[in-house]
Parts: C-alpha cells; sequence; structure tokens
C-alpha cells in the first residue's frame, strides 16, 4: 500500500508531462511543417545562415 | 522565458517589420528550401524568411519600404515562381482540428490513467484498494471528460435545440449516463465503475474527428496554394493626375482606373481612352477574345490583352458582374447544405434503437424486479456497449485513407461530404473550355513556315498579351528560333500587330475570313500565310469518358462558348451539348437534371462555371482553373489529364463499399454485444474489450484503402 502512494504519484506525473510536452509542441508550431522538417536535415548549413544558433 | 528573447530584442530594435507570405509551388527538395531562405535573407531589408515546405509557402519578415513585388521579384531572381498570397478564403477556422486534436490528447491521457488503475480493480483488487483507485478514476475523468467531451456535448446540444438527432446525441447521454452512475457506485462503495469506458469512447471518437479535420484542413491547403491573386485592386488616377494603387474595396464609380496590358479589371466600367482586346474566357467561357474601344463596357474579371486604358467605373464592389455571379452560386450552393452525411443518416436510425433498447433493458429488468440500481446499470451496460464507437470511426477513416490515397494521384478532396457526394455520381457534366481543353490555344502546322517567317512571326507575337500571339511565342520561342529584328511593331487591338523588318513592313493580323477556328495571318511584304490554332484537347478525354461511361455516368456538355466551337467538340466525342449557356442557364439545366433524380457530377473551371459547380450535386474543377471555380468545386485535380476524374469516382465508390463493410461489421458487433449487455453480463472489462476491438477491425479494413488509387 505504502508503494501505491509513491508510485501513483509517479505515473500520474509522467502521464501530465507528456501531456504537457505535446501541448508545448504545438503552440511552438513543431507540427506546422513535418515535411520540411524532414527534408531540412539535409541542407548543410555551414555558414549558419538564417537560424539563430 | 530563457535566455535567447533579450537576444532578439535586440537585433530586431531598429525598425518594426512586417510579414508577407507567398506560395512558391515549385519546391521539391531540401536544395530548394536552403536556396530560398538564403537567397531571401540575403536581400537588403529582409529580417527573416521561412519556408513552409507542406504548405509549400515562404514567410518573410521585412522592412515596410520593401514592396511585396521587390520580394516577389527576389524570389523569380532565384528561379522559383511565386504569387503573393492575399487572406486565404477557405481557411476560415484553422483552429478547429487544433482543438480537437487537444481534446484527444487530454482524453489519451485519460485512457492510459484511467486503464492503469482499471486493470488492478479487473485483476481482482478488492476493498479499500478498489474504493481509492475509483475515486482516483473519478478524480481523472470528470475533468478529462469535461475538456475532451466538449465538441460532442456542444453539437448534441445544438441539434437537440433543432429538434433533430444526430451521431453526438447517444454519444452524450451515454457518456454522461456512464459518467454520473460511475460516481454513484464510487460513493457507494459498488464493484463497477465505468470511467474507463467512457474516456475511451471520447477518444476514439476524437480520433475519428481529428482525421476528419486533418483530411479537410491538408486538402484546403494544397488548393490555396493553387489559387491566384485576381485583380484585388487597380491604378486609380488620382485629381491631380498621378496614380495610386487601391484596393478593389475601395474603388467607387466615378473613378478612373488605369489598366495595363495583362491586368485584370477590378471594376466594372466604361472604356475611356484607348482600344484593347479583353480575355472573356473566365467570365464566359468563350475563347475568342473582343475588342473593346471608347464607350465600350469592360467587365471586372476579364483580362485587358493588349494595350493600356482606361476605364471609367460605373459598377464596383457588390455590383459588378462578378459579384453578380457569386450571388447566384451562394444561392446555387445553400441546397448542399442540406445534404446529410452517411454517419449522421446512421445516426438517425440508430440512435432512437438505442435509447428504446437501453430504456427497454431497464424496464425489463425493473419487472423483473432487481431494483432500481442494478436495472440502471445493466442500463448503462447497453448504452456504453452500443454506443457507435466503430461508426465513428467507420467513416472517416476510410475517407481519409481513400483521399490520402487520391491525393498522391493529384485529386484533392475538400471533405468528407464530397467523397460520399462523388459515389453518387450518376450524370457528368463538362464544360468545354478549359475543362475538356487546355484553355490556352496551340498553333497546328508550324512545319509549313520558312525560318525566316518563323523567326519575323516570333518578333512580332513576343510584343503582345494576345492569347494567339502568347501561344505563337511559346510554340516557336520552344522551338528554339531566334527572333528576327523587327523595329517599329504597333498593336492595334481588334486588327493585329505591324512592324518594320528592314526595309519590308511584317504584320500579323487576323484573317481576311472570320471562321470558327482561331486563326492568325502573318505578311511579310507581299506574300502572307495562314496559321491556324487550336485550342487542344486535355489528353485522355476519350479514355475518362469511357472510364465513366464504364462507371455508369453518362456525359453532356454545358458550355458558354458559341455553338459552332461547342458542336466541333461534342461531335468528336459524340455527346450531347448545350451551347451559349450564360451561368443562370447553366444553373437551370443542372437543376432540371437534379428534377429528373440525377446526381450530377458537374466539371468546369472558369468563372461561369461558378453557379453550376456550386449547384451540382458533387463538382470537381482543374487545377487550371479560376479562384472561383477552385473553391465551388468539391475536389480540384492538378493534372493536365482528365483521367483522374474517373479515378477519383471510382476511389469514392470503393471507399463507399469500405464504409458499408464497416457498418456492417459495426452492426454484426451490436448483434454479439447487445444480448450479453441485455442479459447483464457486461462488466466494464468486456465493454472495454468491446470497444477497442471493434474500433481496430474498422480501421484495419479501411487501411485497406490505401490502395485503391492504383
Amino acid at each position: 500500500m505504502s508503494g501505491l502512494a509513491l508510485l501513483i504519484p509517479v505515473a500520474l506525473g509522467m502521464g501530465l508531462a507528456g501531456l504537457a510536452a505535446f501541448f508545448w509542441a504545438m503552440r511552438s508550431g513543431q507540427f506546422e511543417d513535418p515535411e520540411g522538417s524532414a527534408q531540412r536535415i539535409l541542407i548543410d548549413d555551414d555558414d549558419d545562415g538564417d537560424e539563430k544558433g | 522565458m530563457t535566455a535567447a528573447a533579450p537576444l532578439e530584442d535586440a537585433g530586431r530594435e531598429r525598425t518594426p517589420c512586417i510579414d508577407s507570405r507567398y506560395t512558391v509551388p515549385g519546391m521539391r527538395c531540401a536544395g530548394c528550401i536552403g536556396k530560398i531562405e538564403r537567397g531571401l535573407a540575403a536581400v537588403p531589408g529582409v529580417a527573416a524568411a521561412r519556408v513552409n515546405f507542406s504548405a509549400k509557402r515562404v514567410a518573410v519578415s521585412h522592412v515596410p519600404d520593401l514592396t511585396e513585388t521587390d520580394i516577389l521579384h527576389a524570389i523569380e531572381a532565384l528561379g522559383f515562381e511565386a504569387q503573393l498570397l492575399t487572406d486565404n478564403p477557405l481557411a476560415q477556422d484553422p483552429g478547429e482540428t487544433r482543438d480537437l486534436l487537444r481534446a484527444l490528447a487530454v482524453a489519451g491521457f485519460g485512457t492510459m490513467n484511467i486503464m492503469l488503475l482499471s486493470v488492478s480493480v479487473w485483476s481482482g483488487a478488492g476493498g479499500v484498494t478498489r474504493d481509492l483507485f475509483h475515486w482516483l478514476s473519478a478524480l481523472i475523468a470528470i475533468p478529462v471528460i469535461a475538456y475532451s467531451g466538449r465538441p460532442f456535448f456542444a453539437s448534441a446540444a445544438m441539434a437537440l435545440r433543432y429538434r433533430r438527432t444526430n451521431m453526438d446525441v447517444p454519444i452524450s447521454i451515454g457518456v454522461l449516463l456512464a459518467t454520473g452512475l460511475s460516481l454513484y457506485e464510487t460513493a457507494t462503495g459498488g464493484p463497477h465503475a465505468y470511467f474507463d469506458g467512457a474516456v475511451m469512447l471520447l477518444f476514439f471518437l476524437l480520433a475519428g474527428r481529428v482525421l476528419d479535420g486533418m483530411m479537410r484542413d491538408r486538402a484546403r491547403e494544397g488548393i490555396s496554394a493553387l489559387l491566384k491573386r485576381s485583380a484585388p485592386g487597380a491604378m486609380i488616377v488620382q485629381p491631380d493626375g498621378s496614380t495610386r494603387w487601391t484596393d478593389a474595396r475601395a474603388i467607387v464609380p466615378g473613378m478612373a482606373m488605369l489598366v495595363a496590358a495583362g491586368d485584370g479589371l477590378a471594376a466594372d466600367g466604361i472604356v475611356e481612352t484607348g482600344r484593347s482586346s479583353f480575355d472573356l474566357s473566365m467570365l464566359t467561357g468563350e475563347s475568342d477574345p473582343q475588342t473593346a474601344g471608347p464607350g465600350d463596357v469592360a467587365l471586372a474579371g476579364t483580362v485587358n490583352l493588349s494595350s493600356p486604358i482606361t476605364v471609367r467605373v460605373t459598377r464596383a464592389g457588390d455590383d459588378t458582374s462578378i459579384a453578380d455571379i457569386a450571388r447566384l452560386m451562394d444561392e446555387a450552393g445553400q441546397h448542399r447544405s442540406t445534404y446529410v452525411r452517411i454517419a449522421d443518416r446512421a445516426a438517425q436510425f440508430y440512435a432512437p434503437a438505442v435509447h428504446s433498447l437501453a430504456l427497454a433493458a431497464f424496464v425489463g429488468w425493473m419487472l423483473a424486479g432487481v431494483g432500481v440500481h442494478q436495472a440502471l446499470l445493466i442500463a448503462v451496460a447497453v448504452l456504453i456497449i452500443t454506443c457507435p464507437c466503430a461508426l465513428g470511426l467507420a467513416v472517416p477513416a476510410a475517407q481519409v485513407v481513400a483521399a490520402g490515397a487520391l491525393m498522391k494521384h493529384g485529386v484533392l478532396i475538400k471533405d468528407g461530404s464530397a467523397l460520399e457526394r462523388l459515389a453518387e455520381a450518376d450524370h457528368a457534366v463538362c464544360d468545354k473550355t478549359g475543362t475538356l481543353t487546355m484553355g490556352s490555344p496551340r498553333p497546328v502546322a508550324l512545319d509549313r513556315l520558312s525560318a525566316t517567317q518563323k523567326s519575323v512571326a516570333l518578333a512580332l507575337a513576343q510584343a503582345s498579351r494576345h492569347p494567339i500571339s502568347v501561344a505563337l511565342a511559346g510554340a516557336l520561342g520552344g522551338e528554339g528560333v531566334v527572333p528576327a529584328d523587327v523595329a517599329e511593331i504597333v498593336e492595334n487591338a481588334g486588327e493585329g500587330l505591324c512592324g518594320r523588318w528592314g526595309a519590308t513592313t511584317v504584320a500579323l493580323t487576323r484573317p481576311r475570313e472570320a471562321t470558327a477556328a482561331l486563326a492568325t495571318r502573318l505578311t511579310i511584304g507581299d506574300s502572307a500565310v495562314d496559321l491556324a490554332l487550336v485550342d487542344p484537347l486535355r489528353p485522355d478525354v476519350a479514355a475518362m469518358l469511357a472510364a465513366l461511361k464504364h462507371l455508369g455516368i453518362d456525359a453532356e456538355i454545358l458550355s458558354g462558348d458559341r455553338p459552332r466551337a461547342v458542336a466541333k467538340v461534342a461531335e468528336q466525342f459524340g455527346l450531347p451539348y448545350r451551347a451559349g449557356a450564360r451561368p443562370a442557364d447553366k444553373v437551370a439545366r443542372i437543376e432540371a437534371l437534379a428534377g429528373q433524380g440525377r446526381k450530377v457530377l458537374m466539371i468546369g473551371d472558369g468563372l461561369n462555371d461558378g453557379p453550376a459547380l456550386a449547384a451540382a450535386h458533387v463538382s470537381m474543377a482543374p487545377g487550371s482553373a479560376s479562384d472561383v471555380g477552385q473553391q465551388a468545386a468539391d475536389a480540384v485535380f492538378t493534372s493536365a489529364s482528365l483521367l483522374p476524374v474517373a479515378l477519383a469516382v471510382k476511389v469514392a465508390r470503393r471507399t463507399m463499399r469500405i464504409v458499408r463493410q464497416n457498418f456492417a461489421l459495426a452492426i454484426g458487433y451490436n448483434v454479439i454485444a447487445v444480448p450479453l449487455a441485455l442479459a447483464g453480463l457486461v462488466t466494464p472489462l468486456i465493454a472495454a474489450i468491446a470497444m477497442s476491438g471493434s474500433s481496430l477491425i474498422v480501421v484495419g479494413n479501411a487501411l485497406r484503402l490505401v490502395r485503391a488509387a492504383r
């Protein structure tokens, strides 16, 4: 029983963290351009032009 | 929020930037993304450029001094064709799918956590542990249901307010009853709580809604990328003689517009100075341009072809001939909104059946004397088990998969209801200009010309925007002909071009006898040669008509062009035809066919087809169609070939077959599960297994459509 007191909050917390991460990803436009994200990895950006990096 | 924020502020202190968006359909690969983003960032005045590859768009943040035309030129200099994106008229509520997705995520979170607790209850947890787990479930389930259930509750409330019933009514009643009863069970320490069932139901149904919404959004994005910017304004002559760009909405009668060659007209008016020819094809379907001089009427939506003119505005905004067509379209489109989708039609029978079944179970068990609590529990089990989980998923899953398969073949379907109506079509009505034909003329038998004639013709044709000249210049330029050195080229609207080549007078004019076909006459000194042009048929017209016939769909031609031009095409394919039809005539013909009980598939492209496209049972437009045509149509095909039309009908019919199979599966599942529920044998565990099992089967069946378009 004492194990449950720890495990249930942990399980719930992890679920909530996942949900929060998904909401954050949606807000920050991660799903705006899925095809573009797949293509962008192929650009060799040596001069580091437009990204803020 | 983060350390990056102050840095960003420091970089953008100078001038506030404005944003503009462009559509660049030619983007194909990662190289294009890099080229456009880097190339634009190098343009002075551009703060940032960001490509959205999925939507084929570029968002540019730039200083206000840099005009949109400058940026368009910059993109063109990088080797891409671009168009300015104005407010997208199709994406009215892009947030709808996002809200559904959020609700789905919350429901998913709830389902998983409640299931975690339920599994231990099912595997034998008892006493205090079970009560604790039920309370925890209730704590998760109630906020989740309140949040994720909103789309269903809102839609059910709306339907009930209008004394109708839809799929959402049994869903809402089932979920609310199950939650209420489970709360009572929890409070009284009872053994069965249906929180998991209620939340899982919402999760599966939301998955169906999200799929449906994503399909709609994807097609709308695709179509809005094809839309051109249609004369949203004009250069208006100011009192001091200067000209200023004025938005179409700000133009009032009495103003004078300066219309350059190649520009569209933003308002109706009377030509004041200049003489030019006008391309009416989008407005009337007529393929031959018409000439207008001082005193003649020029209509909004037509394109000025040959020389700059001044037009005194007589009617603007909502009074123009285009606006008349838009109004006609609104009226024609109204009856279509009464179409009831197959899932809602099923719900009309399903909902009363389910409710009376649950009520019968309650009354029956009450009469059997088990008490209110037990009888209510069984009634709720019936509601949960019969809730149209598979039904809610059966239709959207099949339609999304089919729309995805069609999209790969260049057909954009606007929504699921379009697929349903497409499957029912039994009569096709085709426009001619721009639909059966390419909509732009091409010269024939160019080989008859000598090399000299070709180079002179090219030099003359290059100087004009008349469709014949553009076609000739395109064809000759494509052959690698070098234009001759022709000087002093003058264009006389309605007559043609003439110029001087060395000491010889050369001309490209109207042929001496007027014929049904488009033609032009090339004169070099004393010798003259006639050149015929045809508006070529789209490839595979015959194959498309044969395929439609095979599907049991008869076709006819309904065109605004002159009878002679229409008859030629109609005879070639042995189709019945009507020519010279105005937009209202087209709508009348379609309504007459609908009166005979035909389900009309309208295929058209022009502005003049807009009302007919909206009035037809279902409609398709080519990607080269006018904005109005593409917006009014249910589906747009992007290829030059017409075969996708028949393909779309075929896929739509297969989709409906799968949907009906899915319905049969759902009914079969109910036939087995309902007696169990009525007998009081369904526990929350059985309900959960039955629900997820039937949903998976339905989705699996829908996935068979992936290869439907092959």
